[in-house]
């Protein structure tokens, strides 16, 4: 890996780390508490990378991946939505749940790739 | 319905939970460029709305439930779990706001300035999430 590409990820690291917790301090301090969910779901990952990919692969190639990421959106939206149900109505561990429920985003985010990105 | 914004709340998280946080979105973010790389912007596109940093999230939400409920000598595990089904829940609607985002980075991104088709994509995110918030809390 060639040392501008790796400076580049570390930079994005950085980038998106600031980011994430930025957002999840608001989420922090918010009420009431699903107010503050609605942080969890701020595009964080987008604002990192996108000023940076705009830079150097151009603006269509973003607007593509802005395509993609209403489908990425969609999985997430049914992967919150499982937690929450399961959360409520069975209380296990929120780790085991929201982690083992991860595969609800693959499945949706893989359907709508099949159905309407590719 | 009343909003508020509590800072004693950021006493409750230990540096160990803020780097963490910032090392797995670091993570995610680093994860999204690769794929990107690897598979085009097609597939990559569908990670910048991976919800990565959600299972710490929750999970350090019931974290702070449980030891606030056990200073005071009971056990907060379900409410915990309960407190982390609601934000999951708000983030549900913050999803809706992210297809909004991505719609408004796709439209606008070809036609407007970096800087302008990011603020819109922002605006967007923030309305829509926003008012799905607000609707469902009306229901």
């Amino acid at each position: 890996m060639g040392s501008a590409i790796l400076m580049d990820l570390v930079f994005r690291f950085l980038i998106g780390g600031s980011v994430v917790s930025l957002f999840s301090l608001w989420g922090d301090v918010l009420k009431p508490k699903s107010l503050g969910g609605v942080f969890a779901g701020a595009p964080t990952v987008a604002l990192a990378t996108i000023v940076l990919t705009a830079n150097k692969s151009g603006a269509n190639y973003v607007a593509i991946e802005g395509r993609s990421m209403m489908g990425g959106a969609l999985a997430f939206f049914a992967y919150a939505c499982v937690v929450s149900f399961i959360l409520m109505r069975f209380r296990p561990s929120t780790l085991k749940c929201a982690s083992l429920a991860i595969p609800v985003w693959g499945i949706v985010a893989f359907a709508a790739w099949a159905i309407w990105l590719r | 319905m009343h909003i508020s914004v509590d800072f004693a709340k950021l006493r409750m998280t230990t540096p160990a939970d803020y780097i963490s946080r910032f090392v797995f979105g670091g993570l995610v973010t680093v994860a999204a460029t690769l794929i990107a790389n690897r598979f085009g912007p097609v597939v990559g596109g569908l990670f910048l709305a991976f919800p990565g940093i959600l299972p710490p999230g929750l999970t350090l939400t019931e974290k702070h439930v449980v030891e606030k409920k056990a200073r005071s000598g009971g056990s907060g595990t379900r409410f915990g779990r309960a407190e982390a089904s609601v934000e999951a829940a708000g983030a549900s609607t913050g999803a809706l706001g992210l297809i909004a985002f991505g719609l408004a980075v796709w439209k606008s991104m070809p036609v407007y300035p970096l800087v302008s088709s990011l603020l819109i994509a922002l605006s967007a995110w923030l309305i829509v999430s926003f008012a799905f918030w607000w609707v469902r809390k009306r229901l």
